[in-house]
């Protein structure tokens, strides 16, 4: 047992796992940066990463085009978290209230689309997923390859992102903005900035993250849609925001972390380890609390973190 | 007319349909420093929000330089040339001078920051008005009159020929202010026209060109500013009759040591040293004024004296008996009352009715509470006895305590700190905000307490306020005792020990 844990093969598996299992973290976390810096904290996530995952596989199966399904559960992932945005921004709700109720609506909305569109049956619908790259030499390179070299585009597509949105929030006027209102909205305003516009464009874009996040669940990392596709990452990817202090690059760290332990549980199954599966299952979570615990202390959060604005308050 | 930078004529406001401006006139002349003058919620800055575009009128009409505009958003203030520098700074903290100026202008790289440029041109104006302004340095690293230079050199680098100032004078001392006051008349030479609303009426005398006097919502008048103007005139014109600048009489002189503290080293929530081997003695019947900027250690230094803060190292005694670091129950029993710095977040629960927030450091206790009961009648007869005694404007004591104004929000804590007859009683800016019969009102009852025996510490930095009730003034700056002086010190002598400058003062031999 212990000898099959120290294998070469047994690492780089749990390597390349460990990246593939990242992804689906990262790519909301990156959105929620958006829209955490802008004050605004989408609890909702969870929800919306199932309404992306639904409406990405439906449209996949649908049409037979993967891209058009990924882009299927981004527009609906933007769709679904513009509710967010209109009670958060708008009706001025509490955050928390409105995430928590919007992952309710957005799981039960899912298994209703399923059960509506797909029926009931014994095996699950199945599409052809994203399939890995291959890239004769580079993929073929030892160890190297194999973790780095061979996932699917979308892996790729989101370790990306990262610079990306790097460059976006510290680099453009628009990333400027999207400090400025969470910090201190009432500034932006006084400066001609609409917070309204930015804050919806922040939560849309962490909406649009969030759906990409669900559709990458069913159309590339599995082939299928079950009601516990997400199991928890939408939530996990908001600590992890927090745990990486709103950064980006800590944000991949955070979910790179949560894919290590993740690939690691799996593995560990697999080999049949004398634990519990229930334990082993709880793993990457408790792995990701416990990083939360010790980092989020540090956190600086936005000043009007989950506060709404009126220009009418004094 | 061609003279006139700014023309407001008949601005009516309401907010939830009280009239925070009702058919107000106000104009401003080019070149000139005008005034705008009244006490809090006479609606000096709700008028001037509506002049910069954050709030619209509901009745009225403004021109600028002579034309009729409708100013939809400060956007369309700032291309009409106006600019305004807010009581509460409109800066992000965490951004650096430089990127708060951009968030106010289009970039002239499309979608990137032009960061480098606007940083040099910014520099350029800071050393035009000798500014000294570093536009890389973050904003929660500049000192509050920095802050302040920040956003009056933004509202000029935007290109304000008008410039709005609300309040500014409130968070500087005496020097800064001085200096302030010269890069103003040094923006007068310059042509820009600027409004400065204040409350203070040395102000009004020393700089302003002409002022504008408001009361409740309504414009009082306007006057030239002249010799023969007289501060009891632009008093009465602000509060409507006399003030009365009667304390009660000194009816005891200071007795022994009641509280003590030595070597007093703290932490603030950062995590870093906010008081410096502090040591003070207050005695019975004294008041004892604490001068400071903001932030300098006053908040700690109350928080240590009521327990709720743990002091690194130190001591502390009440009455000779050692307290360092008690909880703050045993404060309250040992009769120490706290009148905190932020009457919201500290000193009530705004969303509680008002007689709860009376009886807040009771609850559970005897005769408001029995058998873990509350007991109605005996609270509705202590709030009927202390809103008349203390003056409370208010409907019910059923009413929440955030729809009343600042004043009697003050008066429901001076209540329930003074009416336990304190033995030592700790007031960390106790009148901020306050208009001015209120803010006697308070001076008053610090006075009588201390007439009863109270040993008193009077954070502030209000220096008139220290003048004006301290037995003894101390000084902090930077966690650190800078001196002690006496009664009727020299205003000069206290603002330079309050920015730090203590062997100035001594090699003076002041």
């Amino acid at each position: 047992m212990l000898s099959n844990i120290f294998s070469l093969s047994f690492l780089v598996s749990l390597l390349a796992g460990t990246i593939r299992l990242a992804t689906p973290i990262l790519i909301p976390a990156l959105g929620q940066i958006y829209t955490q810096r802008a004050g605004i904290l989408n609890l909702s996530v969870e929800g919306t990463m199932l309404m992306g995952a639904i409406s990405g596989f439906t449209v996949a199966c649908a049409t037979g085009s993967l891209w058009l399904g990924l882009l299927t559960g981004i527009v609906v992932g933007m769709l679904f978290s513009l509710i967010m945005a209109w009670l958060s921004i708008t009706v001025r709700a509490n955050q928390v209230i409105a995430g928590i109720g919007l992952n309710i609506l957005g799981a039960g909305f899912a298994a209703y689309l399923y059960r509506v569109i797909f029926g009931i049956r014994s095996l699950p619908a199945q599409i052809d997923s994203f399939q890995q790259i291959n890239i004769p030499v580079l993929s073929d390179l030892p160890i190297i390859g194999q973790i780095f070299i061979q996932h699917n585009i979308l892996v790729y597509l989101a370790f990306l992102l990262v610079p990306l949105t790097w460059f976006v929030i510290e680099k453009t006027t628009f990333g400027l903005k999207i400090k400025a209102v969470g910090e201190h909205p009432k500034a932006a305003d006084s400066k001609g900035i609409s917070v309204y516009r930015i804050r919806y464009s922040a939560v849309l874009i962490g909406g649009a993250y969030a759906g990409m996040g669900g559709a990458f669940m069913t159309i590339a990392y599995m082939n299928s849609f079950t009601e516990s596709v997400i199991g928890g990452r939408g939530y996990i990817s908001v600590a992890v925001v927090i745990f990486a202090r709103f950064l980006p690059s800590r944000a991949m760290w955070g979910a790179l972390l949560f894919g290590l332990a993740s690939a690691l549980q799996l593995r560990l199954q697999a080999l049949g380890a004398a634990i519990p599966s229930q334990l082993l299952l709880m793993l990457p979570y408790l792995a990701t609390i416990a990083a939360l615990i010790f980092a989020s202390k540090k956190a600086e959060f936005p000043s009007a973190y989950t506060l709404p604005y009126s220009r009418l308050e004094r | 007319m061609e003279n006139m930078a700014v023309k407001m004529q008949g601005i009516t406001k309401a907010f939830n349909g009280v009239k925070a401006n009702d058919h107000v006139d106000f104009y401003l002349e080019k070149g000139s420093i005008h005034g705008l003058l009244g006490e809090n919620g006479a609606g000096k800055t709700t008028l001037m929000n509506i002049l910069y575009g954050l709030y619209q009128q509901d009745e009225g009409t403004i021109m600028i330089n002579g034309k009729i505009e409708d100013i939809s958003s400060p956007v369309k203030a700032i291309s009409l040339g106006i600019g305004m520098v807010h009581q509460h700074f409109m800066l992000a903290r965490p951004l650096t001078v430089v990127e708060n100026v951009m968030l106010g202008r289009k970039s002239r790289r499309g979608i990137l920051l032009d960061t480098k440029q606007t940083a040099q041109e910014l520099a350029a104006v800071s050393d035009k008005y000798k500014m000294g302004v570093d536009p890389y340095s973050k904003i929660w690293q500049l000192s509050v009159g920095e802050q302040q230079r920040v956003e009056i050199l933004t509202a000029i680098y935007m290109g304000a020929q008008t410039l709005i100032l609300d309040e500014p004078t409130a968070v500087l001392t005496p020097q800064e202010t001085e200096l302030f006051f010269d890069t103003l008349r040094e923006m007068r030479e310059d042509g820009k026209s600027i409004i400065l609303i204040t409350h203070k009426l040395e102000e009004i005398v020393e700089i302003v060109d002409e002022v504008t006097v408001l009361r409740d919502g309504k414009m009082i008048g306007t006057k030239k500013m002249d010799p023969s103007v007289t501060k009891g005139e632009l008093t009465n014109m602000m509060v409507g009759r006399d003030v009365l600048f009667n304390f009660p009489e000194i009816t005891k002189q200071p007795g022994e040591v009641k509280l003590s503290f030595r070597n007093i080293c703290v932490r603030n929530d950062k995590g870093l040293p906010a008081l410096k081997d502090f040591s003070l003695d207050i005695r019975e019947s004294e008041v004892v004024g604490l001068a400071g900027v903001d932030g300098n250690g006053q908040k700690e230094l109350c928080e240590v004296l009521t327990g709720l803060r743990k002091a690194d190292s130190g001591e502390m005694t009440l009455g000779g008996e050692p307290v360092i670091n008690k909880e703050p129950i045993f404060f309250i029993n040992k009769k120490v009352s706290y009148i905190p710095e932020d009457r919201h977040t500290t000193g009530l629960a705004l969303d509680w009715s008002l007689k709860r927030n009376l009886i807040f450091k009771s609850i559970g206790k005897a005769p408001y509470s029995r058998n873990g009961l509350m007991q109605s009648k005996c609270i509705n007869a202590y709030w009927e006895k202390a809103k008349d005694e203390y003056q409370i404007k208010a409907i019910c004591g059923d009413e929440k305590a955030r729809s009343l104004s600042g004043g009697n929000q003050q008066k429901i804590i001076l209540a329930r700190e003074i009416d336990v007859e304190p033995e030592v009683l700790i007031a960390d800016q106790p009148t901020r905000g306050l208009d001015v019969g209120a803010a006697e009102y308070v001076r008053n009852k610090i006075i009588e307490a201390r007439n009863n025996s109270a040993a008193v510490l009077v954070v502030s930095a209000d220096l008139e306020e220290i003048l004006q009730i301290s037995d003894r003034i101390a000084v902090i700056y930077d966690g650190e005792l800078m001196g002690i002086l006496p009664r009727g010190a020299d205003t000069y002598e206290i603002g330079e020990l309050m920015m730090g400058k203590r062997e100035e003062v001594a090699v003076s031999g002041k």
